[in-house]
């Protein structure tokens, strides 16, 4: 793993710092279990691949919160590494940071690149607008941006990218049924996503085949079979902007363990369709959140 | 069978479900016990509340049996039990009280405890939390006084 570049650096240690130092005073955990949500892949407070409205941790409207995750997907062609840490203020303003390590695997092999992977920085802010996922009829509705800055963009340029960083603007609304589903808690997620991103960022922003960026759309659903069990599956809609290899959407099933309101484990299996020309990349997908 | 009839049938069972009456009135009355579930609950919840250092501080001055008897009614009516609620709507009855968003979250946390402990099933307990939840807007005081008071609180910890 190489190290941070400085400006990861601070705001990591900001965080952290915050994390030790501040928020034992301020901290709070007045939000009902697993209404934080796991971290999604980009590190905002969401599924596993599409970013909810709910913020992370479990700060109330007078409270501090935050969370910090590692997540592993793994093709067998490629696996993917994400960590980084969120911070949320009054439940209104979450603050992400987060790297993506992209190992290249069998593409490596086959082509013989000189880079094993593709890594890629994300500076996210997300603003709670409206609502509120359990209480109000209305649904909870946040905007955000995921600034995505690739460590080094030399592999998508040459693959066709025009850019090696971007940024993604989202809108998403996210509501709890208390007895939706047959009785049993449902949770439904919709997010609308502009992006020029390839394969989230990681193959650059933009290409020779499309240069614009794209409206997708994104949705997870969720039955809580108990307040500590969710399952559910999410769909993320891809631009498809690289001439030299078709990009699919992302689809996934998973399993979110929420055992108290410090730790949540998701278990997934993810179907990332065609990556950089090769098809049919499966995979599972685990993911570990802290919160405080 | 063909295919088609089969999902004609499949359609004419969903329909027939669709257009099946709804539960009665009083269902979810019953499935808490009726009379004496609704009361077993309210003791079980009150007495974690008693125990419970995050709210516990909000009920010290409040008369017990009269809060014990108003929240039997109030399960009772809610769950379309056959009762009177004698008591002030949620919005009066909280005008003087600063219930921040975590103190209800912690009510509803003590009330998911109690429902386990009575052994009420998941979609049971989700019905009552699901009649409950629009109250939190009338309980929950945004007003500056409550965000103070906390706040205080938060600091002084």
């Amino acid at each position: 793993m190489s190290s941070f570049p400085p400006r990861v650096s601070i705001a990591l240690v900001s965080l952290a710092a915050l994390a030790c130092c501040a928020l034992p005073a301020y901290a709070g955990q007045g939000r009902l279990l697993a209404t934080g949500g796991a971290t999604q892949v980009e590190g905002s407070a969401g599924g596993g691949v599409v970013p909810w409205a709910v913020l992370a941790g479990y700060g109330t409207d007078q409270q501090l919160g935050g969370t910090a995750f590692y997540t592993r997907v793994d093709t067998g062609d490629y696996a993917l590494d994400a960590y980084g840490a969120a911070f949320t203020l009054h439940n209104r303003l979450e603050l992400s940071v987060a790297r993506q390590s992209f190992d290249l695997g069998e593409l490596q092999r086959q082509l013989a690149l000189p880079w094993d992977a593709l890594e890629q920085d994300i500076f996210g802010a997300k603003l709670r607008v409206a609502g509120d996922v359990v209480y109000t009829r209305m649904p909870q509705i946040s905007v955000g941006v995921q600034h995505k800055r690739m460590r080094d963009g030399t592999l998508p340029l040459a693959l066709g990218a025009r850019d090696d960083q971007g940024t993604d603007a989202y809108l998403s609304a996210t509501k709890l049924f208390l007895d939706g589903a047959g009785g049993y808690q449902l949770l439904l997620n919709a997010t609308l996503r502009n992006t020029s991103a390839n394969q989230g960022g990681l193959l650059g922003f933009g290409g020779d085949q499309r240069a614009a960026r794209s409206w997708v759309w994104e949705g997870s659903a969720a039955v809580l079979l108990d307040p500590r069990l969710a399952v559910g599956v999410e769909y993320r809609q891809k631009p498809d902007n690289l001439g030299f290899a078709r990009e699919d959407d992302w689809r996934d099933v998973f399993v979110a363990w929420f055992p108290n309101k410090h730790v949540a484990v998701v278990g997934a299996w993810a179907d990332l369709g065609s990556i950089a020309t090769l098809d049919d990349q499966r995979g599972a997908y685990v993911s570990l959140q802290l919160s405080f | 069978m063909s295919i088609r009839t089969l999902c004609l049938s499949a359609c004419l069972l969903l329909l027939t479900a669709c257009a099946s009456t709804p539960p009665p009135r009083d269902a979810l009355y019953n499935e808490l016990g009726g009379q004496a579930g609704i009361e077993a609950l309210v003791e079980t919840l009150l007495f974690r509340v008693s125990d419970d250092a995050r709210i516990a501080h909000h009920f010290k001055d409040v008369n017990i049996i009269n809060l014990n008897d108003r929240l039997v009614e109030f399960l009772c009516v809610q769950s379309g039990g056959p009762c009177t609620y004698a008591g002030k709507d949620m919005a009066e009855a909280h005008k003087h009280v600063k219930v921040a968003e975590a103190d209800f979250n912690a009510l509803v946390e003590d009330l998911m405890w109690a429902m386990d402990q009575r052994g009420l099933s998941r979609r049971t307990q989700n019905r009552l939390l699901q009649r409950l939840a629009a109250m939190q807007r009338d309980v929950v005081r945004r007003g500056q006084q409550a965000s103070l008071q906390s706040a205080e609180s938060g600091a002084a910890r």
